[in-house]
C-alpha cells in the first residue's frame, strides 16, 4: 500500500547545526504516528518542513504521491495537510466561531455555509457554547482545541499535531486523547503527532518514531519501542513506562 | 426575517441590505439612521462656510476608510497614501483641462494607474519581506519620489501648479463637476457612504475574515491554507483605488494642484489622524474620527480668529496633540472608548 | 565637464557625508539599542539649528563653540523623552511608538514654523566664505570644520561604547534585554541615557550643518527621511555602517545634483533606500537578523 506521507532521508541543516539528518520514514492513511524524542532532537523542524514552514537542504516529501518539499505553508494546506503549533497560536482577538469560520473558508466560499460547518466542527470538540468568546480569553486546553478545530475546518487529510498535549492535566489530556481518536476512526483522519506525554502515545500511536540528534534512531510498534535499548537509553530511562 | 412577499426587482438588493446590517443592534442602526437623516439636511441649514467644512469631514471621513482597509482589515501601516490621492487628481485634472474628459471618465482611467501603483508597492513590500515600520518608509519613499517628480514635470505645469477652468455656470454640472459647495457636499457624502457600504461588506466577506486572519497573525494564517500574498495584495490595492476617488474629487472641488501640497507627507497623515483617532479596523473609527478631528479643529480656528491671532500651523501642533493623546491615553481609538460608554455593541468590527 | 569639478563636489559630498553621517549613527544607536524608531530625528536635529541660529544672532557666538552646550541641551531633551513618555510604550506594538514619534514630529515641526515662521534663517560665519586650496582641490572651509567635528564626534562616540563601563552596559542592553536586568542593570536609566546620546548626536550634527545650509522648519521632516535612508541603507544596528551610509549618501546627492537638477537630488536617495530594502534589507554592513 502507497503510503499517505513517505519522507526520504530529509535532512536541515541551520549554521553550523544539521538539526535533521537523512531522516526516512512512511505513514499509511489512517494511521496515527508519533514522533517522539529529547528535547532539541529537530521534531518540530521536521514538522516545519513537511507543514511548509521551512524549506528542506535535502531529500524529498511526498504527500498522496505528489513531492510538496519546499511548497510554501498555504500551498501545503490547500494540498490536505493541516497543522497545530507548538505554542498555541489562535486568532487572539477573533471569536472562537470566527477563528474556525476562517479555516473553514478554505474550501467553502459562502460565510454562511462556512459558519453553519464551523458550528459542526465546535460541536464535536465541546467548544460550541464559547463560540462567542473572545479565543484569547479561552484557557489553554480550550484555546488548544480551537486550534485543532480551525485545522480540522480546512478539511485535512492529515493533521500534524505538534506537542498538542503540552500543559494539559491528565484528565485534559484523556479528553483530547478521546477526541483524536475518534476523529482517526471515525472520519480516517490521518494523524500525525510530536509529544512527550508517553502516557498519551501509549494511548493512541499505531507507529512511532524516535528521533535523537536528528538521526532516526528507531521506528516500529509503540510496545517495541519502549524496550528498544537505543530509545531507552536515550529519551526514556530505564523506568518502564 | 419578515416573510416573503411577492417577487419584485428590489428584493436581491434588499437582502444585500439586509444582511448586511442585520447583526448590529437596534441602537446601532438607530443612529446610523439618525446621522444619515441630519447629513442629507444639513445644507439647508447652515451657511457656506460650514458647508465647507463639513465637506472636508466627510472627505477625510471618506480616505479615512479607504486607509483603513490597508492598515485596519489587513494591517499594513501606509504612511504615503497621499500618492494615490494625487495620482487620482492630477490624471482626472488633465484630462479634463487638456482633453475636456469628464471626471467619472477620467476616474475609468485612474483607476488602473492607482491599482498599479499600490500593485507595485504591495509586491515590492510582500514579495521581499518588508514589513512593518520598514513597510511605512518605503510609502513614504514612493510618495516623496511622487511629489518631486511631478514638481519636475512639465506636462503637468511641474510646481507651478495646474490650474483647471473654473466655468461660470448658473447652475451644478454633476457631470463634470463644476458647481456650488451644495452639490460637491453630496457628492462626497454620496462617496463616505458608499464606502462605508462597501467596507462592510467587505468585512463580512470571505476576503473580509482572510484578511483579519492576517492582521492577527500572518503565519497561522498562512499555515490555514491563506494565500496571504494575494490577500494583501488586495488590500493595498482596493485602498488604493478608493484613495484615487478623493483625488479626483480633490482636483474638482479646490480647481488648483500643485506636486508640493498634493503628494506632501502632511497629507498622508492627515489621511491617517482619522482612522487612528477614532479606531484602526473599527467601522465607524474613521467617520468619528474624521468628525472630531476637524470640528475641533473648526473650533481652534474660529477661537483664534476671535482673540485676533493668526497662527500658520496652530491646526497641525493641534493635529500632533491630538494624535499624542489618543495615542498614549486612548490607544485603540475613540470609538471603542465610546461606544462602550453609550453602550452601543458593534459584533466583531 | 572636467574631472577637477566632479572631484570638488565629491569632497565636498564627502565632507557633508561625514555630518550626516553623524545624524544617522544617533538614529542607528536608538534603534540598535532601545529599539525604538526615531520618527522625530530631523525634528530633533531642526531644534539644534535652530538654537545655533538664535544663539548666533544673539551671542555671535560660533557654531562650533556652541557646538558642546547645544549638544548638552538635546542630551536632557532625549534623555527627558525617553524617560518621560517613551519608556511605557516598550511593551506596546510598534506602530504605536512610531506614531507617538509621529506626532511628536508633527508638533515639532509646526511649533518651529509658528516660532520662527517660514522664511529661510543662515549662520554667516566670519569664515564663511573662505576655502582652502590644494592643486585642483578647492574645498569650503565651512564644510572641512563641520566635516572634521563630525569625524571627533564619532570617534569619540566610538570609545566611549567601546570604553567607557557605562557604554558597555548599554551595549549588554541592546544585546540581550532580559539578560541586562537579570544582571542588575537598570535598563530603563540605560535606555534614557542611550537616547540622550543618540539626542545628543543629532543635536551636534545639526550644529555642524548650520555651517553648510539655510534652516527652515520644513528640513526636519527631510533629513529624518534622509536619516532612515542612511540607516537603513548602511546596516540598521551597526555604527560604522550608519558612517558609511552616510559618505555613500553624501557623495550620491552631491554627484547627482551635478548632473541632474540639484532639486531632484534626494529623488536617488530614495531610489537607494527601494533598491536596499529589496535586494539586501539588511544594509551593507547590517547583521542579516531582519
Amino acid at each position: 500500500m502507497t503510503a499517505l506521507l513517505s519522507l526520504e532521508r530529509v535532512s536541515k541543516r541551520f549554521r553550523g547545526l544539521l538539526a535533521v539528518d537523512g531522516v526516512s520514514f512512511a505513514v499509511s492513511a489512517g494511521d496515527l504516528f508519533a514522533i517522539i524524542g529529547p528535547n532539541g532532537a529537530g521534531k518540530t523542524t521536521l514538522f516545519n518542513m513537511i507543514a511548509g514552514a521551512i524549506v528542506p537542504d535535502q531529500g524529498s516529501i511526498n504527500f498522496a504521491g505528489e513531492p510538496i518539499g519546499g511548497l510554501p505553508a498555504d500551498a501545503v494546506c490547500r494540498r490536505g495537510i493541516a497543522r497545530t503549533f507548538q505554542i498555541v497560536r489562535p486568532f487572539p482577538a477573533l471569536t472562537v466561531e470566527d477563528n474556525v469560520i476562517i479555516g473553514a473558508l478554505l474550501h467553502i466560499r459562502d460565510v454562511g455555509k462556512a459558519r453553519a460547518r464551523a458550528g459542526d466542527i465546535l460541536r464535536s470538540l465541546d467548544l460550541f457554547e464559547q463560540r462567542n468568546r473572545i479565543a484569547a480569553t479561552l484557557t489553554l486546553p480550550d484555546r488548544k482545541r480551537l486550534e485543532v478545530a480551525r485545522a480540522l475546518a480546512t478539511e485535512p487529510r492529515l493533521l500534524l499535531l505538534d506537542e498538542v498535549m503540552a500543559g494539559l492535566r491528565p484528565t485534559e489530556s484523556d479528553r483530547m486523547v478521546a477526541i483524536l481518536r475518534s476523529l482517526n476512526r471515525d472520519n480516517g483522519l490521518t494523524i500525525v503527532l510530536i509529544e512527550h506525554v508517553m502516557r498519551a502515545v501509549m494511548a493512541l500511536a499505531s507507529n512511532v518514531l524516535v528521533l535523537d540528534h536528528g538521526i532516526a534512531i528507531a521506528q516500529g510498534k509503540p510496545e517495541a519501542i519502549v524496550r528498544d535499548s537505543a530509545v531507552v537509553q536515550s529519551y526514556l530511562g530505564a523506568e518502564p513506562v | 426575517m419578515a416573510a416573503k412577499t411577492s417577487a419584485s426587482f428590489a428584493d436581491p438588493f434588499i437582502r444585500i441590505a439586509v444582511s448586511l446590517f442585520e447583526d448590529l443592534s437596534r441602537q446601532t442602526i438607530a443612529l446610523l439612521g439618525i446621522l444619515l437623516a441630519s447629513l442629507l439636511i444639513v445644507p439647508w441649514l447652515v451657511n457656506d462656510y460650514l458647508l465647507t467644512v463639513l465637506i472636508v469631514v466627510l472627505y477625510f471621513a471618506f480616505t479615512g476608510q479607504a486607509w483603513n482597509i490597508m492598515m485596519g482589515f489587513a494591517g499594513q501601516l501606509s504612511l504615503g497614501h497621499a500618492i494615490y490621492v494625487g495620482l487620482g487628481a492630477y490624471i482626472a485634472a488633465v484630462l479634463f483641462a487638456r482633453f475636456g474628459i469628464a471626471p467619472w471618465i477620467g476616474f475609468l482611467a485612474v483607476i488602473p494607474v492607482a491599482a498599479a501603483c499600490g500593485a507595485t508597492i504591495g509586491f515590492l513590500a510582500f514579495r521581499f519581506r518588508v514589513a512593518g515600520v520598514y513597510f511605512a518608509i518605503l510609502t513614504i519613499a514612493f510618495a516623496e519620489f511622487a511629489r518631486i517628480g511631478f514638481d519636475h514635470l512639465d506636462y503637468v505645469n511641474a510646481s507651478a501648479g495646474l490650474f483647471l477652468p473654473v466655468a461660470q455656470y448658473a447652475r451644478n454640472d454633476l457631470w463634470h463637476l463644476r458647481g456650488n459647495p451644495t452639490m460637491f457636499y453630496y457628492v462626497i457624502l454620496a462617496a463616505a457612504a458608499f464606502a462605508f457600504v462597501v467596507c462592510r461588506a467587505l468585512l463580512k466577506s470571505r476576503i473580509g475574515y482572510f484578511w483579519l486572519a492576517i492582521r492577527e497573525d500572518e503565519q497561522a494564517a498562512r499555515a490555514a491554507g491563506i494565500d496571504t500574498f494575494r490577500y494583501k495584495m488586495a488590500a493595498v490595492m482596493i485602498s488604493a483605488v478608493v484613495t484615487s476617488f478623493a483625488g479626483v474629487f480633490y482636483a474638482f472641488f479646490y480647481n488648483n494642484l500643485f506636486p508640493e501640497q498634493v503628494f506632501n507627507i502632511s497629507r498622508s497623515i492627515e489621511i491617517i489622524l482619522g482612522p487612528i483617532i477614532g479606531g484602526i479596523g473599527t467601522l465607524f473609527g474613521p467617520i468619528l474620527g474624521a468628525f472630531v478631528l476637524t470640528g475641533l479643529a473648526e473650533l481652534l480656528n474660529a477661537a483664534m480668529a476671535a482673540i485676533g491671532f493668526d497662527l500658520p500651523g496652530a491646526k497641525q501642533v493641534f493635529y500632533g496633540i491630538c494624535l499624542l493623546l489618543v495615542v498614549v491615553a486612548l490607544p485603540e481609538g475613540v470609538w471603542p472608548w465610546l461606544a462602550r460608554r453609550i453602550g452601543v455593541s458593534g459584533r466583531r468590527q | 565637464m572636467p574631472i577637477d569639478v566632479y572631484l570638488n563636489v565629491a569632497v565636498a559630498g564627502i565632507l557633508t557625508g561625514l555630518v550626516y553621517g553623524l545624524m544617522a549613527l544617533g538614529l542607528s544607536v536608538i534603534f540598535g539599542v532601545v529599539r525604538v524608531v526615531n520618527f522625530a530625528h530631523g525634528e530633533m536635529m531642526s531644534i539644534a539649528m535652530y538654537l545655533t541660529v538664535l544663539l548666533f544672532s544673539g551671542l555671535h557666538l560660533d557654531p562650533l563653540v556652541m557646538l558642546v552646550p547645544i549638544a548638552a541641551v538635546l542630551f536632557v531633551f532625549g534623555y527627558a523623552l525617553q524617560a518621560g513618555l517613551i519608556n511605557p510604550f516598550i511593551s506596546r506594538p510598534e506602530h504605536s511608538q512610531f506614531l507617538l514619534l509621529v506626532a511628536l514630529a508633527l508638533i515639532i515641526v509646526n511649533a518651529l514654523l509658528i516660532l520662527f515662521g517660514p522664511d529661510a534663517r543662515t549662520v554667516q560665519t566670519s569664515y564663511a566664505f573662505d576655502s582652502f586650496q590644494w592643486g585642483a582641490l578647492i574645498v569650503d572651509a565651512t564644510k572641512l570644520y563641520a566635516g572634521a567635528a563630525a569625524i571627533i564626534a564619532a570617534a569619540l562616540l566610538f570609545a566611549f561604547f567601546r570604553f567607557a563601563p557605562v557604554g558597555k552596559a548599554i551595549r549588554a542592553c541592546a544585546d540581550n534585554y532580559t539578560g541586562a536586568l537579570v544582571v542588575g542593570l537598570d535598563v530603563k536609566r540605560l535606555y534614557a541615557l542611550t537616547f540622550g546620546i543618540g539626542a545628543a548626536c543629532v543635536g551636534a550634527a545639526g550644529v555642524m550643518m548650520t555651517l553648510i545650509v539655510d534652516v527652515t522648519p520644513m528640513i526636519g521632516p527631510a533629513y529624518t527621511l534622509l536619516a532612515f535612508v542612511i540607516v537603513i541603507t548602511g546596516g540598521l544596528g551597526s555604527m560604522a555602517g550608519a558612517l558609511l551610509g552616510g559618505l555613500l549618501i553624501g557623495v550620491t546627492e552631491a554627484l547627482a545634483g551635478l548632473l541632474f537638477t540639484p532639486s531632484a537630488k534626494s529623488m536617488f536617495a530614495f531610489a537607494i533606500l527601494v533598491l536596499v530594502l529589496l535586494f539586501r534589507p539588511q544594509g551593507i554592513l547590517g547583521k542579516r537578523s531582519i
